[in-house]
Parts: structure tokens; sequence; C-alpha cells
């Protein structure tokens, strides 16, 4: 893996709390946010992050299970991506 | 700004609502090293060299799915065609070798091992005609072995005593199976001009000029494909072929990323992409509908050989730009069984085996996945083998042929698998004998390769 970065897409209804949890997550995790966007796709609220790793006993499946688990919560489905596939496919 | 949302999110949508993925990450192993005149030392040779090779491929890859989010449907394993490997064991049958493999692919958790195989396309050995004979048990003894043979050769001609052999064999391997629709021949493709490289079953093994061990990687996204053309505002016929291309190049962007990705991780050769649309029987995820997409009001009328010319070739295009390492068979799949657009299509009239047969000459691969009658002969199944690989040899590509002669099945029935295999209506064939032309036997020159007019 070339680098830490991670790309955290927020995909569903937009209610109260989401930001703070998905936040809570990153924080507690050590994942420090380098962006944020809202955005509109099809109606549906979109939320884009990209977080960059710090912590060196990050482990990627635990972030992934914690914010599937923040996702059940607020009934939004949350991915958790390495930046490359996004990079790899659309750049050369 | 170094990622667009837009990026983003058309890749997120690839994902969630158009079924891409990457179809298969198959580990090719050489068994070469294995031989040993006595099977029960070749069996625990061979296992013992999966088993090693193959320990990590599951866990690595589902790593690499959570680590890009993009799933790895398919974990499966290729292997020394087993003519070559077994050649020096004497016994008169291999299905012990095939229970070997079954059991090696169990205890690392890939759901295929391809390999069973033997390539025949000019004679036989002594060995390959042991194995041809040995498939029908093979395969309803196993769960998970996949046998493919290779029966013609640009360089070779058609082997037309093989042929007429694995008529018989499928027949065989139908009746063995014959509780479950006959899901044997699900197992079994027969080639001509097979490749060395295939990550796709049932016809992948690891060919003789391969290296020791090797990742290849079959990428798929039909639908994929499908919605992008459907979202073209009234286009001609080259824009869809420059949409094609450009999804193509995405798809095959991102499954090199990914199986370069799991090969570094094991530490294994990087063999293949093979940039194949392949579909599954999920809504969109359909070629049939591709070929819709550009005007066809269904797969198989008039028009249709034309349009999956277009589309092959897109797709092709669109894969060796994007991938130094294209392989396998790259183009488009055109399953019966596994495609919701061709099922449909067929129990609507559209589409015949005959049609079927002029839209191989042009697709990626062959008569796949088709269902004919129970009471189909031997030789007649042979005759349709035989047609495939003609179309193969002159053409100079691969062809195949994967038929299910579904056992107290007549046309108008259908078959079913389940999963990605789906279920197949049942198609009729001619009523008319080959059995003569079968029976002669010998082997079809090899095509003259001037004068290609």
């Amino acid at each position: 893996m070339k680098t830490n970065r991670f790309v955290i897409t927020v995909i569903g209804v937009d209610t109260v709390g989401i930001v703070a949890g998905v936040t809570r997550v990153m924080s507690d995790f050590g994942v420090n946010i380098i962006d944020i966007r809202q955005t509109l796709m099809e109606d549906i609220f979109t939320m884009l992050m990209i977080g960059e790793v710090k912590s060196e006993n990050f482990v990627l499946k635990d972030f992934q299970d914690k914010m599937t688990q923040v996702g059940q919560e607020f009934k939004v489905e949350i991915r958790v991506q390495h930046e490359d596939v996004f990079k790899y496919m659309h750049r050369i | 700004m170094y990622l667009t949302s837009e990026e983003i999110l058309e890749t997120i949508d690839m994902v969630r609502m158009e079924h891409l993925d990457i179809r298969t990450v198959t580990m090719g192993i050489s068994l070469r090293d294995c031989s040993h005149p006595d099977i029960d030392i070749f069996n625990q040779n061979i296992y013992e060299k999966i088993v090693g090779k193959a320990e990590n491929l599951v866990g690595t890859a589902e790593a690499v799915e959570e680590l890009y989010g993009i799933p790895i449907i398919n974990k499966r394993i290729s292997v020394t065609p087993i003519a070559i490997a077994a050649e020096a064991c004497k016994n008169p049958d291999f299905v012990s070798v095939a229970k070997t493999l079954d059991k090696a692919a169990k205890e690392v958790g890939v759901n295929f091992i391809g390999g069973f195989s033997a390539l025949v396309q000019k004679g036989m050995t002594d060995g390959d005609r042991r194995l041809l004979e040995s498939i029908p048990k093979a395969l309803s003894q196993t769960e998970r072995v996949c046998s493919s043979v290779n029966l013609a050769g640009s360089k070779a001609g058609i082997n037309m005593d093989a042929v007429a052999l694995m008529g018989n064999m499928i027949k065989k391997t139908a009746e063995l199976t014959a509780e479950s629709d006959s899901i044997g021949c699900a197992k079994l493709v027969v080639f001509a001009n097979a490749p060395d490289d295939n990550p796709f079953m049932a016809g992948a093994f690891h060919g003789v000029g391969e290296a020791e061990c090797v990742i290849n990687a079959g990428v798929s996204g039909p639908g994929v494909v499908n919605s992008a053309l459907r979202r073209l505002k009234n286009p001609s016929l080259g824009d869809i072929s420059e949409e094609i291309k450009k999804t193509a190049f995405k798809i095959t962007r991102m499954g090199e990323m990914a199986a370069r990705e799991v090969s570094q991780r094991l530490g294994v050769e990087f063999g293949v992409v093979d940039i194949s649309l392949a579909p599954t029987p999920a809504v969109g995820d359909s070629v049939a509908e591709i070929l819709e997409a550009m005007g066809l009001e269904r797969c198989g009328t008039h028009g249709t050989t034309a349009a999956l010319a277009l589309l092959n070739d897109a797709v092709k295009k669109g894969g060796a730009m994007a991938s130094s390492s294209v392989g396998g068979l790259s183009g488009a799949f055109i399953p019966v069984s596994e495609d919701a657009g061709m099922i449909r299509s067929v129990q609507d009239g559209a589409l015949s085996l005959e049609k079927l047969e002029a839209m191989t000459c042009v697709c990626s691969v062959g008569l796949d996945m088709i269902a004919v009658p129970g009471d189909t002969s031997a030789s007649t199944i042979s005759a349709i083998i035989a047609d495939e690989m003609a179309i193969g040899v002159i053409n100079k590509k691969t062809t195949a042929v994967r038929l299910i002669p579904a056992v107290g099945k007549k046309v108008g029935d259908s078959v079913e698998f389940g999963g990605l295999l789906g279920s197949a209506p049942v198609m009729n064939v001619s009523a008319f004998s080959s059995e003569e032309f079968i029976k002669r036997g010998g082997r079809i020159p090899a095509p003259i390769q001037s004068l290609t007019n």
C-alpha cells in the first residue's frame, strides 16, 4: 500500500448526528480528516470524507466494522475504501 | 482537486447498483514436479503442493476486498493439465486424482479447481485417453473439480477421434449426475485454441508454458456497461463503441490494481487480467441486455451478431489500453443459463442454437451453458462440438462448447443449477443425424494460413 488515505462514503437519508457519529469513530481510530464534502446522488444524501490514518496500530477491518455499526444506527450505508481504487480507475 | 466527487460516486455506483466485481482471482499452480508412477505418491505430492501454495489465497483476497471495497466473488485454483502431470501413473483411471484435487480445494477454501484437463488437439497419448475416459466419474464424484479438453487448434486442426469420444463423455457425465439436473456437464468444457492463462471456470488450467505459480484475475461488469449505454441519449454506434471502451478501461484498471495487490501480498508472480463481460443471473447484469440497449428488440434477432462484434471488440480495446497484461479469454461471454436476458430471448423464441453458433464467431468463447434434450445422441453432441471447433480453428480464435444434455428433459423444460450457474431452458437441436460423419474419425487438417477470403 503506497498511502494511508481512505475514502469514507455515507449514503442514505440525512439525519441529525450522522457527521458527529462518523467523525467520532474517525477520531477514536486516529484517522485525520483531510477533506469532507456533501452532495446529492439521485436525490440521496451522500457525504464523502477523505481520511488519513495516523495511528500505527490501525486495523482496517475494525474501523470498517465500527463504521458499519454506526451506519446501522443511523440507517445509512457507510463504506471505507482505500483511495487507490478511485485514483486507478479514473486517472492515468 | 485530487479526487472529484463524481469520480468517487461513479465507482461506488458501479459496485452498489451495477454489480461491478472482480469475478475471480485464480492461482495457477504448476504440478509438473509432482509426477510419480505410484498414483498414491502422486496424489500426496499434488495435495501438498496445492495446499502449500494456496493456503493464504482466500484470506489474502478477502483482505484486498476489504481494502478497496470491491467484491472478489470467487477464489480459485488452476493446475497443470492432469493428463500431463499424472501420465506416468499407469492406473486405468484418474478418478482418485480428481478426488485429491477436490480435497485440496476444500482444504484451502476455493470454490473451484480447474485442470482435470488434456490437450489433444492433434492426437491422444495413452494418458490423455485415460483422463478423458475418467471425466464422467471424476465430475460425478467430486464437487469442486472442473475439467476441460482442448480438441482443436489453428495449427493442428481438429482431432475428430477426441471429438467423438467427448460426445460420449458429455452424455455419460450428464447421466451420472442426472439427479442434480446433469450439473456435471456445467463443469466440463471442450475448446479449440484454449488459452493457457484463462482464470475463468470451467476452462481454467495452468498451461505448460506458464511459471511455477501465478495470479490471474478475471474482471467482469456487464451491468456497468449496460447502465453506461442506457445513460447515452440517442447515441450513434460509434458513440456506443466509445462508451464501452471507456467503461472496459475503468473496469480493467480496477481489476489489475486489485490483482497486483493480491499477487504482491502472496509473493506470487502476477499473470494476466482477463477482462471478460461475464453475465450473472442478476437483473441488468446481462450481455443480452447490452445488445438490446443498442436497439435490438430481443437478443437473437437479425443484427445481434453485428452488435456483439462491436461489443467484443470495444471491450478488448478498452482492456488493452488499461493493462499491459491482458490475457485469457478477454471479451464478451454469451452463456445462456447465467444470463437473464439470454434466457428470456430463448423463451420468447428469439434466440436459437443456430444463432448462438453464429454469435460465437465474434464473441470471446462459444456455445456456453446450453441445455439440450436428454435424448440428444452422443454423435449429435460431437457434431455440434465439431462445428464450433471449426469456427475457432478457421478464425484463429478460442471457441468452446459447454452443453448440458439434460437427462429426462425435453424442449420447453428447464434445468435449475442455482447460484451463478443459473437456470437453462432446454433448446432444440436438429432432428437429422450426423452419426456417419462423426464415425469417420481421424483429423480435420490444419487450415491454410493464406488465401484468407
